[in-house]
């Protein structure tokens, strides 16, 4: 279980004179539960922007099961395994639950070029999708438009999205933001549940969250990692208390 | 392999069963024929035996509204603004015309190598639209229109300048239908062929490929973290909605006779669009509602004020942009679904 399959080596990223990225190596092992914690504005989004490649870094690498990845278009590192929820609900409003992850099934499946074919005729994708949509409790809304949800079936489609590519790395961005209380357990379960050898980097402000699901954790601070280690160190880290769990405490 | 665990009791496989069968019924519902769509066809056919003296504008309309379709699959799916969509119907048309000049008289021959020369411009001028905004992609279109008009202007020995193309007339259709004065025959022809790039259009839309489109419009970062390549699709998008707006350029040219330098005038390219912001985007008949629409009103503008039809022209859109684009774009969604009687959800 030590095989490295998520790696930054020096990542710098730069807005202006801001510093939002400063010097991350990171190393993820295949299977891990790696959170990343830190306060706000710790840069913790832009690293996942970096990683995701939906902003190029200024300096350093990007390393995906020893492959450099730094340059690699965002669709093509999807393809390659590595896909993300994001904090803020990025979904496609006039779609029906069922059409976005039927889309997302269909592009893994390499039958999204067709264009000669109509959906309705790949049972398998829309069988996998209604399985999916069923799975997360979203089967009730799957013909809606996904504009006029409530915002917690979106939040719950969101993450249903980024499980469809089927990825072997997944990087979720507080995915449990804004999910009514009783089904964060329930989402967190979802994620728990994955396969042992899926790779989970997770950003959460709920420390309950976090210390219940990581075996790893990156705090973040100012850009950069301030310390990195157990659970059990970082919950006992003097210094973490003092820049981060004070605030909360 | 599955990423999520197999569900074990027998509640939740039923349910998952039950989820599928309403997810294939959903599928099959989003392509079926829809009302409105019947009522179009059967209405382009009944104007053939009832507006027989009307021929004319009724061809002006089906080649507008071919043209107009193959914009909405660029604009109304892919999200990809244009100003120069006339580039694609000016070259078809005059590659009719010198077919039909030099090489071959066959009208249907005429239309696949005009689609096909257009197909190709749009494959090399698809590369210009990739990177940028709305705004870039609007400037870059507009001057790849200005440059062909200027290049038809220019290239007087081949395209006749500013006089136009001229003296050929159009061979039978397949060998079998003349051409005749009343331009029945030509209309026809012209729904024929806005009915086949219709439907051929209509499955596109359907395909994973069309959804794949509509997502990059919705959102392109998302649609990107979906494994989409937007590039590829929109290159493939621009390339097919190039080849049916020359076949609308060649039927412009086969049912008039004559390629003037207009057809690759500016204000086409901004006809065009009003035409899909009258009819709405993203659902392909807009363009056949558009181009009814607005070939009616012109025409009637023109009689009723021959001078000043332009500015009724232009407060119509201020008034339908003001109204809002989106109830526009959605106004067909009040009509009747289908023709059976609703399902449940």
């Amino acid at each position: 279980m030590s095989e490295i399959v998520l790696e930054t080596r020096h990542l710098v990223r730069r807005f202006g004179a801001f510093l939002a990225t400063n010097d991350v190596s990171l190393k993820v092992e295949r299977g891990a539960r790696h959170a990343l914690i830190g306060p706000n504005g710790a840069g913790k989004t832009t690293l996942i922007n970096l990683l995701t490649g939906v902003l190029p870094p200024s300096e350093g690498q990007v390393f995906l099961e020893g492959e450099d990845i730094t340059s690699m278009a965002s669709f093509r590192r999807v393809k390659r395994g590595l896909t993300r929820t994001f904090q803020i609900n990025q979904l496609f409003n006039e779609f029906t639950p069922l059409e976005t992850v039927a889309l997302a099934i269909a592009e893994r499946e390499g039958v999204g070029h067709n264009l000669w074919r109509s959906i309705a005729g790949y049972g398998k994708v829309v069988d996998e999708a209604a399985a999916l949509l069923a799975r997360f409790g979203l089967a009730s809304v799957m013909g809606e438009r996904t504009v006029i949800l409530p915002y917690g079936k979106q939040r719950l489609l969101e993450i249903a999205l980024a499980f469809a590519s089927k990825p072997r790395v997944l990087l979720l961005d507080e995915p449990a933001a804004g999910v009514p209380e009783d089904e964060r357990h329930e989402v967190l379960q979802i994620v728990s549940d994955l396969p042992a050898d899926v790779t989970v980097l997770l950003i959460e402000h709920d420390m309950d969250l976090v210390f219940s699901f990581a075996n790893r954790i990156s705090v973040l601070v100012a850009g950069a990692v301030f310390v990195e280690g157990t659970v059990a160190e970082i919950s006992t880290d003097p210094r973490v208390k003092a820049v981060y769990l004070g605030e909360n405490a | 392999m599955s990423v999520l665990p197999q569900e074990t009791t027998v509640s939740a496989n039923s349910s998952t069963a039950a989820a599928e069968t309403r997810a294939a019924k959903l599928m099959k519902r989003r392509s079926r024929i829809r009302f409105y769509e019947i009522i179009v066809w059967i209405a382009a056919i009944a104007a053939y035996f009832l507006l027989p003296s009307k021929m004319l504008i009724l061809t002006e309309i089906a080649i507008l509204a071919l043209f107009a379709v193959s914009l909405d699959l660029v604009l109304g799916f892919a999200g990809i603004v244009s100003l120069g969509h006339t580039a694609f119907f000016g070259l078809g048309a005059y590659v009719a015309g010198l077919m039909a000049q030099h090489y071959f008289a066959e009208p249907v021959t005429g239309l696949i190598v005009a689609g096909v020369a257009s197909g190709v411009l749009g494959l090399l001028t698809s590369f210009l639209i990739l990177r940028g905004s709305d705004l870039t992609r609007l400037m870059t279109t507009l001057g790849i229109g200005l440059m062909m008009a200027e290049v038809a202007n220019q290239m007087a020995w081949l395209t006749g300048g500013a006089d136009g193309l001229s003296g050929f007339s159009p061979g039978p259709i397949l060998g079998m239908f003349e051409f005749d004065l009343f331009g029945k025959v030509g209309y026809l022809y012209c729904v024929g062929v806005l009915f086949i790039g219709t439907m051929i259009m209509r499955r596109i839309a359907f395909s994973p490929f069309g959804l794949s489109l509509k997502a990059i419009k919705g959102n392109s970062m998302r649609s990107a973290m979906v494994a989409v390549p937007a590039r590829k699709r929109i290159v493939t998008a621009y390339t097919v909605a190039a080849v049916f707006a020359g076949m609308a350029g060649a039927l412009l040219t086969q049912t008039t006779a004559f390629v003037s330098p207009d057809v690759l005038a500016f204000h086409r390219s901004a006809d065009v669009l009003l035409v899909l912001v009258i009819g709405g985007t993203g659902y392909l008949y807009g363009g056949i509602f558009g181009a009814i629409l607005f070939t009616l009103v012109k025409d009637w503008l023109s009689v009723i004020t021959p001078q000043y039809w332009m500015f009724y022209i232009g407060m119509l859109l201020v008034i339908l942009v003001l109204i809002g684009r989106d109830r526009l774009s959605r106004w067909v969604e009040y009509l009747p679904e289908r023709l059976s009687k609703k399902e449940d959800r």
